[in-house]
């Protein structure tokens, strides 16, 4: 499916783009921490997702409703103080209700405070969208993330334990390869894996454009020109139109990943997105080195 | 063509071409491996020559998969048979066959493959599969319990328990004769110090390779050990350690890989004398025995940083590469 079918910010859309287009883990390579440490069973990996995805949507939410109140100044500290608390919930919810997983996870549960994904996402979408939308963004970055890990997880206790889920699938003649199991095994299959998706969404891209022009049956399909206007309303937010052939890094481009001053006073040709308080900004920076 | 003509031939450079190929170096170095795949062959019976059969199989058909999905030929290099040559004789003979094949495909497709191909790889392919396969299948690497048997009217040893690096450890005494000879356990090839020698001078009499990694290597590994290994400078314990483990074929075989060691001549220098040093390390004060494929892979990561300090001075110009001041 195109992405143009999609309209911009609606839930289909942010959970397309969360799963598949800008996948946290084969797309945007963030939250490699937990990435790389917890998937040695196909059930931790689905129980960090889970439990990262509980905490994105509501920190989500939060941040997206509360950003108009949040000065934009001390906006990092109120993002971590907002998903600090949620995640205190969810790790107080975890050891009541599911305390063999909290053991298995250990400290990366209260590491998800810290967790790149949801600052990444407060700082570039959160912050400058609706409630909503917001709320489906943490929805499909938390299940991206979710179908990321649970994958590297099957197939690290696949090939390290012979087992899925728990249950020994291959026969007992089988050495397990121990290597899967340790900490080089998860660089290989992260690897791997990215490069597999890779590899499906250039195939996809080609097959999209050979069959380019075929008859979209939506719903929520969109004029070409309302498309167009969307997409461009929806660039300053987070450009995610292309991202490997786009030389911005980590869609911070036209969006709120970095600090807004380094940015705009490195690229003064992007002066239309400047709001005001981007301008008085530069002008206190000016003042403070004179 | 006339000579006038051949005068007037106008090309671009190189105009001088040397007869030495890649493919002439890896045929040399097989051949060069062959006396000690022949001694582990003689010494642990057919099932030797069923691992290294596999191990090169699996290499040479995954470089060839590998060149066939990029419409590319890079099998006629020969460097997929020396690679798993070079694993082969760094397994244990009792390895079940797919862990071989295994660990050929490892070293190979992740280790040189992915990276670029020959020329490209950070590791030596043949260790990385090594490696790979330690960490994978520790018991089954380590086991080095051969049974005894007879083939064809000829009949061979049975060799069982610790190799003689880790009765060294253990503070036993081993005979030193029988190592050099090669009458101990171990892996393949590793055994038989007279065989890699062997096969060492053929490499250094054709100029494939010189001595100056495998030189400061083995001095500054025997200066650690008497050193640090508590016994002094003992000649017993000093020849025992020469000649037991993977020492004399990671430092003639795989510490001279073109590819991953460094380039600087004193760059080489520094590369010796780390991996002699890491490796002493890893024997004395290590838990296992052996330490020279794990020695021999971190000094291949170290080789960039080495070449940027030992870059020599470009003629011309002052340390660092800034010209002369008129």
């Amino acid at each position: 499916m195109s992405d143009r079918r999609l309209t911009a910010d609606k839930p289909a859309e942010r959970l397309y783009n969360g799963l598949v287009k800008e996948n946290p883990t084969f797309v945007l390579m963030l939250g490699m921490c937990p990435t790389l440490a917890v998937t040695v069973s196909a059930i931790n990996g689905l129980g960090m997702g889970l439990t990262t995805t509980a905490v994105l949507m509501l920190s989500n939410l939060m941040i997206s409703l509360l950003r108009k109140v949040i000065p934009g100044r001390v906006r990092i500290p109120a993002f971590i103080v907002i998903i600090a608390s949620f995640v205190t919930i969810v790790q107080l919810l975890l050891e009541a209700y599911l305390p063999a997983l909290n053991k298995s996870l250990g400290v990366y549960i209260p590491l998800i405070v810290v967790n790149c994904i949801i600052l990444g996402r407060a700082e570039s979408y959160a912050y400058s969208h609706s409630a909503i939308a917001s709320l489906f963004d943490g929805l499909g970055m938390g299940l991206g993330f979710s179908v990321a890990l649970t994958c590297i997880g099957a197939v690290r206790e696949l090939l390290g334990a012979g087992k899925l889920f728990g249950m020994a699938v291959l026969p007992e003649s089988f050495t397990p390869i121990s290597i899967f199991a340790l900490a080089p095994g998860a660089f290989f299959v992260l690897a791997g894996l990215t490069a597999l998706q890779n590899v499906w969404k250039s195939k996809r891209s080609v097959h999209a454009s050979a069959s380019g022009s075929e008859s979209i049956s939506s719903e929520e399909m969109p004029t070409k020109q309302a498309d167009s206007e969307s997409a461009q309303e929806a660039l300053p937010a987070g450009c995610v139109q292309n991202c490997a052939a786009c030389g911005v890094s980590g869609c911070s481009g036209h969006g709120r990943f970095y600090d807004d001053r380094y940015q705009d006073l490195s690229s003064d040709n992007k002066s239309d997105n400047k709001s005001d308080e981007d301008g008085l900004t530069m002008i206190e920076l000016e003042e403070e080195e004179s | 063509m006339s000579e006038e003509k051949k005068m007037l031939k106008v090309s671009s450079n190189p105009h001088i071409r040397s007869r030495v190929s890649t493919s002439g170096i890896m045929l040399a170095v097989v051949l060069a491996l062959l006396p000690a795949a022949g001694y582990g062959i003689y010494n642990f019976g057919p099932r030797a020559m069923a691992v290294i059969g596999v191990t090169v199989a699996s290499t040479v058909l995954t470089e060839a998969l590998y060149g066939f999905c990029q419409k590319k030929t890079t099998i006629t290099d020969l460097s997929a048979v020396v690679t798993g040559l070079l694993l082969a004789l760094n397994l244990p003979v009792n390895l079940p066959l797919w862990m071989a094949a295994l660990g050929g495909v490892f070293a190979i497709l992740v280790a040189k493959l992915l990276f670029g191909g020959l020329g490209q790889n950070f590791m030596n392919p043949a260790l990385a599969g090594r490696c790979f396969l330690l960490i994978s299948f520790p018991k089954q690497m380590t086991d080095f319990a051969t049974a005894g048997g007879s083939f064809g009217g000829i009949t061979w040893d049975a060799y069982t328990g610790a190799t003689p690096l880790a009765a060294l450890k253990a503070g036993e005494s081993v005979n030193v004769m029988d190592m050099i000879v090669g009458r101990v356990g171990g892996t393949i090839g590793e055994t038989s110090m007279i065989a890699i020698v062997a096969g060492a001078c053929i490499l250094l009499l054709l100029g494939i390779i010189d001595l100056r990694v495998p030189g400061s290597y083995l001095i500054s590994f025997v200066i650690f050990v008497g050193l640090f290994g508590g016994r002094g400078f003992e000649p017993a314990y000093l020849s025992a350690q020469l000649a037991g483990g993977g020492l004399m074929l990671g430092a003639f075989f795989m510490a001279t890989d073109y590819v991953t060691r460094p380039i600087t001549v004193k760059g080489q220098y520094v590369f010796g004398i780390f991996l002699g040093i890491m490796t002493g390390i890893f024997r004395i004060f290590g838990p296992g025995a052996e330490g020279v494929s794990y020695a021999i892979i971190l000094g291949n990561l170290l080789v960039p940083l080495i070449e940027k300090v030992t870059r020599p001075r470009s003629f011309g110009c002052r340390k660092g590469g800034k010209a002369h001041e008129a």
